[in-house]
This record gives structure tokens, C-alpha cells and sequence, in this order.
């Protein structure tokens, strides 16, 4: 292995490189059989404690699957609302009348700027307020409202660089054989960007299913990470159980998404058809102007 | 705000109409709960470019070990949602593990916790931040600096890495900045900030859209001054090529 920021190794540098490695690995075995250790002076390594989840269905059945379930359908409604909502503020921030673009500019800004916990805790204030929502359904409206006034912001970024990111010509052509401007968006522009965009949406899921656990933690939102909490009184305080657990099953769906997004990424490069013009996953680089890290 | 109403400026409507219009926060500390906002980012912010860094440069590093470490370690975190790492710091590491982090009243240990937790989170962001970065600066400065005969870690510290820094002030603001907003999740563990501010004055006030619109305005003048100055900080550092 070499790379540019160091020379093929000779022997010294592999004697020397081994060495690093074995210290690396004592710093992490001592970490390891620390983090074990105090695991096991709690009793939290007991049989009895990860049982549930190996042993029977139960678990499974009961908490995890009813979690997944809520988790996957907020997240779920939440993007197919922000989508066409993006779509409409990101081709609004794109409008020859300012009195268009500036106001759609001013909303996206203002809530890309706000916490989403806030926009949620917001969202249950106002379903309580003024609609007859019950008291059942009111954590998922209040989630799917705080994360679709969120991410049809960002949304709406992705689709306005997806639209520049179209070469000139695309446009110039457009004009040139007498398209009108709607029609050079409709047509010409839109189905372009959308290929264009397809990763950074995939991976702006990534968001979304993460940023559900916010309403399981605050909102009373029966989600997968509520349902940690529950097992873990349920039976018998196995809180790092099952919170290993329902991190993995997480960890699982997003890095499955992000995989999912760079493959397409790359699949849109390497395609013929197109302009070649490819928005990067914005949450994977973090250089994006999304909420990288949200 | 908590001069005796009328007394001072009588005769100037405007500022009774403020008076009034504003008395619902009377008895809660908005100022208060921002400042620990800023804490928390502040903090989290200097410990996570920290453990950033370090994991970039063991990502980019010769020893496959600390390689495979580093490029586990991102993937892992950043799949993991704020909100469980943050409330696994409380409930798993404080609760059933007792780790305190040296301090003794509950307030002080949550706070540590979220400052943890948030550390944890946003230094895998950091990384990969920084790897784009380091990815940013031409072979050839890194070749001359191996002709030259520096090290690895000299190549990294005295060549790339200050190059590199110049030209992730950008990205490295929008981590800032979804840091500061990410700050919020605390309120899951009981920190007394902005958030949990906000549920508690929303439960107990009725002017819903106006507390709302204060909370929201304080974000909003947290982050957008951080974006324009660091923006124009990160224009000016940037090293022309």
C-alpha cells in the first residue's frame, strides 16, 4: 500500500508500521476489555439480558418491528411531502420575478436555519392547538410536519443545484428552437436535474430516518428508538442491549441508503445518455450546503 | 423588559405595546437557556475537531490498522442518530455504567454527557471533512515534500494539513453550523437548553406562534452570522490555485 502522502515502505518502515499497529491494538484491546469489564460488573453481559432478542420472537414482534414500522412510515411521508414541496421552492429560487424568488429564497433560508427538534416540538403545539388530531396520532403529525418544513428546505437546495448544475447549452438549446420558459423547465431541465439529484435525495433520507428518533426521545412518538427504551424497562433494564440492538438496525438501513446512493452516483457518471451532470450525496461528503450533519 | 410597567415611559405607547406584547417570558431564562446552547456547541466544536483531525489522519495514514479503525468508526457513527448516541449517554453510560465525568450534581453530568455524545457525532463529520480536503491539495505539494525526505507525519502536519484547513473552512462551517441546530437533541436528556425551553414555555404559555417565532429568531441569529462570517473567512483563507 503507498499513496501520495507517503513513500513504498522499505524495511525499516514496515518494521516500524507493524510496531504502530500492535501498540494500536493494545490501546484498543485495553479499551475493549475495559468497556467489557464495567459491561460485566453491571451485569449487563447476562445471558438473560440479550436473551430477548435471540431467543423467541417475542421481542421482535412486540417492539422492534411495531418501531421499525412508525420509523419507516414518518420518514416515508415525510419525503414524499418535501419532494414536490422542495421541487416548487427550488424552481421558485430559480424565477426571473423577483417578487417569486426572493420570499421562496426567505422561507428556505429561514428554515434550513432552524433546528428541526424545534420545528417538531412546534409541530405538537399546533396540532393540539387547532385541529381535533388526537392525542394518538398527534407525535406523528407533529414529526412528519418538523421534518417536512425542514427537508423540503434542503430539498429544495438540492433541486435549485441540480438545475444549475445543467450545462448552458441545455437551456440555450431550449430557447433556441422556441421552447417557452416553463416548457425549458418542464422538459428540458427537470428530468435532467432529477437524474442528476437522485443521489443527494437518497442520502437526504438518511436524514430523515435519523432525525425520526428525535420524536421517539421528545415527542412520545412510538418509534424504533422509543422502543428501545421500553424493552430495556420491559426486560429487566438491558439498556445496552437493546440499545446495541436498534443503533445496528439503524446503522444497517443508512448504510445500506448510503451505499445505495453512491452506487447511483457512480452508475450516473459512468451513464452515456444523460448530460453527466451528478450531485454529490451531500450527507456522505458534508460539503454540501445541506444540514450535512443533521 | 422588567421595569415597572408604564413608569418609565409614560407617554411613549410604543414601548408599553412591547411591554405587554412580550410579558409571556417573563419568569423564564431565554437568555439563559442560549448561553447553553453556546456552550454546548462551543465545546463540542473544539473537542470534535480535535478527534476529527486525528481520525482524518489515521484514515489517510499508512497503517492499515488505524485505517480500518478510522473508516469503521465514520461509517458507524454517522449512521447512528444523534438522539440514540445522545440518550445511550445517559441511559447506558450514566445510568447503567455509572460514568459520571467527574462531576457530582445531575445538571453538570448531563451536560457532559451531551457534550460527549455530541463530540462523538459531529468528529465523524469533521473526518470526512477534512478528507475531502486533504483530497483538495495538488499530489505535487505532497511529492515535493516526500522528495525533500519528510515523514509521514511531517508531510501531514507541516504540508497538507495547513493547506487543507484553508480550504475546508466551508465545509467545516456547515458542520458548524448543523452542530449548533444538533445542540438541541440534548434536550433529550434533560439539558436546560434553548429546546427544552421552548416544550416547557409552549406546555405552560398560550401564544403559541410568538414563543415559537422568538426561539426560532435565536436560532436564526446563531447561524446565519456564523455561515456569512466564516463564508467570508474561508474566501479569504482559501489558497488560490
Amino acid at each position: 500500500m503507498s499513496s501520495v502522502l507517503y513513500d513504498a515502505q522499505g524495511p525499516r518502515a514496515k518494521r516500524r508500521n507493524i510496531l504502530y499497529t500492535i501498540v494500536f491494538l493494545l490501546v484498543l484491546a485495553a479499551v475493549g476489555w475495559w468497556v467489557l469489564k464495567s459491561l460485566d460488573d453491571k451485569g449487563q453481559l447476562d445471558w438473560e439480558k440479550w436473551k430477548p432478542f435471540f431467543a423467541g420472537t417475542e421481542a421482535w414482534t412486540t417492539y422492534i418491528l411495531p418501531g421499525l414500522k412508525n420509523t419507516l412510515i414518518a420518514a416515508a411521508l415525510a419525503m414524499i411531502i418535501a419532494l414536490p414541496l422542495g421541487a416548487v421552492f427550488g424552481i421558485a429560487r430559480l424565477s426571473d420575478h423577483a417578487w417569486i424568488r426572493v420570499p421562496a429564497a426567505v422561507v428556505v433560508e429561514f428554515f434550513r436555519a432552524i433546528p428541526v427538534l424545534i420545528l417538531m416540538i412546534f409541530g405538537v403545539a399546533l396540532f393540539f392547538k387547532y385541529t381535533s388530531v388526537s392525542s394518538d396520532d398527534r407525535p406523528l403529525y407533529a414529526v412528519v410536519t418538523g421534518l417536512v418544513l425542514y427537508n423540503a428546505s434542503v430539498l429544495a437546495e438540492i433541486v435549485r443545484a441540480g438545475i444549475l448544475a445543467l450545462p448552458k447549452g441545455q437551456t440555450e438549446a431550449a430557447h433556441a428552437i422556441g421552447l417557452r420558459k416553463t416548457q425549458t423547465m418542464t422538459s428540458i431541465l427537470l428530468p435532467q436535474a432529477v437524474t442528476a439529484m437522485l443521489p443527494a435525495i437518497v442520502s437526504q433520507l438518511v436524514v430523515i430516518v435519523k432525525d425520526t428518533a428525535l420524536g421517539g426521545a421528545v415527542l412520545t412518538f412510538s418509534e424504533l428508538l422509543a422502543s428501545a427504551n421500553t424493552m430495556s424497562s420491559y426486560y429487566g433494564a438491558n439498556t445496552i442491549a437493546s440499545f446495541t440492538v436498534v443503533a445496528l438496525i439503524f446503522v444497517l438501513i443508512n448504510f445500506s441508503l448510503t451505499t445505495f446512493a453512491g452506487w447511483l452516483e457512480r452508475r450516473l457518471r459512468r451513464g452515456k445518455k444523460s448530460t453527466g451532470v451528478v450531485l454529490p450525496p451531500a450527507a456522505m461528503a458534508g460539503t454540501e450546503s445541506t444540514g450535512a450533519a443533521a | 423588559m422588567r421595569r415597572p410597567r408604564g413608569a418609565a415611559h409614560r407617554g411613549n405607547p410604543h414601548a408599553e405595546a412591547r411591554e405587554i406584547v412580550f410579558d409571556f417570558l417573563e419568569g423564564y431564562d431565554l437568555l439563559g437557556a442560549f448561553w447553553v446552547t453556546v456552550q454546548l456547541t462551543l465545546l463540542s466544536a473544539v473537542g470534535s475537531l480535535i478527534w476529527g483531525t486525528l481520525l482524518a489522519a489515521m484514515r489517510v495514514g499508512p497503517v492499515p490498522l488505524m485505517r480500518g479503525f478510522g473508516t469503521a468508526y465514520v461509517n458507524i457513527v454517522r449512521n447512528i442518530p444523534l438522539t440514540v448516541i445522545i440518550l445511550f449517554t445517559s441511559l447506558g453510560l450514566n445510568q447503567t455504567l455509572g460514568i459520571s465525568l467527574g462531576a457530582h450534581n445531575f445538571d453538570t453530568i448531563n451536560f457532559r454527557l451531551a457534550v460527549l455524545g455530541l463530540i462523538a457525532y459531529t468528529s465523524a463529520f469533521v473526518c470526512e471533512a477534512i478528507r475531502a480536503g486533504i483530497n483538495t491539495v495538488p499530489v505535487g505539494q505532497a511529492e515535493a515534500a516526500r522528495a525533500i525526505g519528510l515523514s509521514f507525519t511531517q508531510v501531514l502536519t507541516l504540508i497538507v494539513l495547513p493547506q487543507a484547513f484553508r480550504s475546508v473552512v466551508g465545509p467545516l462551517t456547515n458542520v458548524l453550523i448543523a452542530l449548533t441546530k444538533n445542540t438541541t437533541v440534548a434536550a433529550a436528556i434533560g439539558v436546560a437548553e434553548a429546546a427544552l425551553l421552548m416544550k416547557k414555555m409552549l406546555e405552560n404559555e398560550a401564544q403559541l406562534l410568538l414563543i415559537s417565532a422568538v426561539f426560532a429568531f435565536g436560532f436564526v441569529c446563531l447561524t446565519l452570522p456564523t455561515g456569512l462570517i466564516l463564508g467570508w473567512v474561508g474566501k479569504k483563507v482559501a489558497v488560490k490555485r
